[in-house]
């Protein structure tokens, strides 16, 4: 019943074995890190609405970290949130002004801001949430000169917490964006 | 449910059942344990006889233990001990169903495995009224050596059928992520394992994140998120070769895919880079998107219902997160499903459509409600404080959702009435996000 779904991409996983009730199964299982199908899917959307032109297909290479500017000014590259919020506090004025500053004079240097949220509530609202914070920094940076092809953002949601634990003081340092700057 | 159920006491009491002794020997050591934490007030008697058997050399596979776990992990029976058997006849005809009634039990089962040829196991099953003396039912699945185990399933679904009047869901499979090890180290998996967690097969691993697993309606793929390229993409990975497929990796969010009941979409959220979150169609065969929602706030988490008409999400354009109904053919008509808390996430759909359970917040924590669609009344199911991720049962008759159980997370089950809660939990590592797959077609 089920049509045979999709473009076909170079194959990542192993094939998986059946198991043996009376022996312990063998997992060949795909291993998402050798060599996952490079290229994503490149189809042109259809359906006509405005914006679709901004879901054009990113190459799997999403930048590699770089260790990024050595004043010690910029070496803070953390924002924190409060619950439920993607307002950037008055705190971290400075410090967005001097990330601004640097990119804005250094054109060709990129950065990913990656936003995350706390452990609570449900997976993928969190992805939403930690994208909310990334924008944030993203368009405070832009404000301040940085050129919108400077910058990438990603939510892990709760998906990369900081620190471990479910005490206020855990989820609190959890709720953050990162600013990585990248090769 | 049938009245023996309406008899019972609202209040039940809580039990610890460990299963141990049941299992198999020779066993491999199962990933995931079922501890009963709640079961009915009165749960049925019955005497699950060992089944004769003959068996190929590698060790007889006893089917009689599985099928008593499953029924005790309802929490809706109460198996009579082996030990106080004092007949095994595995043959109906040689059932004396008044001793089975003195010792106490309502029905027995007794029941045959035969090798009618190598490549064929024969499984067969009586099923008696100890009460009345008369065969309720029997019946006989065809298995061979890799699907003795899943026949022992079809058998305590058969008999749970015929007692309840409620379709079993013990021969089904569930999936669920595992995360071992601390970071920079840490290892994630998405592992497919029998209902019981018996089984256990990895069909991925990654040093990265892997969130949101949801099955095809056939139960042949596992679409998921994965975060092996630094940022999300979604991918559809075929369960029985590993064979994975890359479906969306489109700048910004990709997230929580979802396929319709016919199988030939995905529901998904996709952000652009303007990273604004909404639902999408993808048509798989014709590689078309469709937009559904378009709308500044947060609209994530799709649902389908079982007709494929409706998509229940997550939007928070009330301000907080609220769980929202729109009509797919005509995506503008939405209508918002729950009120109440200030938090209601992440809805899944009852498979009879009536019934939506999402993610709800009470005071500071976060528990599993249902609402039920035509009433709209919420009943809070669950007692933790950061529970998430449930899922119906295919039979409809229970939820899997993630819990905390102190540092560790692990899957819990709690059936729709309330009156049985039960955790499996993971020798290794934290589990969460679990899917219930559906019955086998």
């Amino acid at each position: 019943m089920q049509k045979n779904i999709l473009v076909l991409i170079a194959l990542a996983g192993a094939v998986l074995a059946a198991g043996c009730p009376s022996h312990k199964p063998r997992p060949q299982p795909a291993n998402a890190n050798q060599g996952a199908p490079s290229g994503s899917l490149d189809q042109p959307v259809t359906s006509g609405d405005n914006g679709t032109n901004a879901l054009g297909a990113q190459g799997a290479n999403a930048g590699n970290e770089a260790a990024g500017p050595s004043s010690a000014q910029l070496q803070n590259r953390t924002i924190y949130f409060d619950f439920d919020s993607s307002d950037i506090k008055s705190d971290y004025n400075a410090l967005i002004t001097a990330h601004a500053r640097y990119l804005a004079a250094n054109p060709s240097v990129r950065v990913r801001v990656e936003g995350n949220t706390d452990e609570r509530g449900s997976r993928e609202y969190n992805i939403g949430l930690g994208e909310r914070r990334a924008q944030a920094v993203r368009r405070a940076l832009m404000l301040q000169g940085v050129n919108e092809s400077q910058i990438t953002t990603v939510s892990y949601g709760e998906e990369r917490p900081a620190v471990t634990g479910h005490t206020e003081d855990a989820w609190s340092r959890n709720r953050r964006a990162n600013i990585v700057y990248l090769q | 449910m049938n009245k023996r159920n309406a008899r019972h006491v609202q209040r039940a009491f809580s039990i610890l059942v460990v299963l141990a002794l049941l299992w198999p020997p020779g066993r491999a050591q199962a990933d995931l344990q079922i501890l009963i934490t709640k079961g009915v007030t009165d749960p049925i008697p019955i005497a699950i006889v060992p089944f004769a058997h003959a068996l190929p050399p590698d060790g007889p596979f006893d089917v009689g233990a599985v099928v008593q776990r499953d029924l005790e992990s309802s929490g809706r029976f109460r198996a009579m001990p082996r030990s106080q058997m004092k007949e095994t006849p595995t043959r109906v005809a040689d059932v004396q169903a008044a001793d089975w009634k003195a010792a106490g039990n309502d029905y027995v089962a007794v029941g045959r495995v035969s090798m009618p040829s190598s490549s064929e196991i024969d499984v067969e099953c009586d099923l008696i009224n100890s009460q009345s003396g008369d065969l309720v039912a029997t019946q006989k699945f065809i298995a061979n050596s890799g699907s003795i185990r899943n026949a022992a399933h079809q058998i305590s679904d058969f008999i749970y059928e015929k007692i309840l009047g409620v379709r079993g869901a013990f021969a089904t499979r569930i999936a669920y992520i595992s995360v071992q090890g601390k970071a920079p180290a840490q290892k994630y998996q998405l592992i497919v394992a029998d209902a019981d967690g018996e089984n256990p097969k990895v069909i991925l691993e990654s040093t990265q994140p892997i969130m949101s697993p949801a099955w095809s309606p056939d139960g042949q793929w596992l679409a998921y998120v994965s975060f092996e390229n630094k940022v999300s993409g979604i991918y559809v990975q075929t369960v029985r070769t590993g064979e994975r497929h890359l479906v969306s990796a489109r700048v910004g969010v990709n997230g929580a895919p979802a396929f319709s009941p016919d199988g030939s979409k995905l529901a998904l959220t996709l952000s652009g880079s303007g990273g604004n979150l909404d639902i999408w169609l993808l048509d798989l065969s014709l590689q078309q998107l469709t937009r559904l929602t378009d709308d500044p706030a947060v609209d994530t988490e799709a649902a389908w219902s079982p007709d494929g008409k409706s998509i229940y999400f997550t939007s928070d354009r009330a301000g907080g997160p609220q769980i929202y109904r729109l009509d797919v053919a005509q995506h503008q008509r939405v209508e918002r499903i729950t009120f109440g808390s200030s938090y209601n996430a992440r809805p899944r759909v009852s498979p009879d459509g009536r019934k939506v359970a999402f993610v709800t917040r009470e005071g500071s924590a976060y528990r599993i409600g249902v609402e039920d669609l035509a009433s709209r009344t919420v009943n809070v199911l669950s007692k933790g404080n950061l529970d998430e991720s449930p899922s119906f049962a295919p039979n409809g008759a229970s939820i899997i959702y993630a819990g905390r159980d102190g540092e560790i997370g692990t899957l819990q089950m709690v059936s729709v009435d309330g009156l049985v809660t039960q955790r499996l939990r993971s020798d290794q590592g934290e589990v969460r996000e679990p899917v219930w797959g559906p019955f086998a077609h």
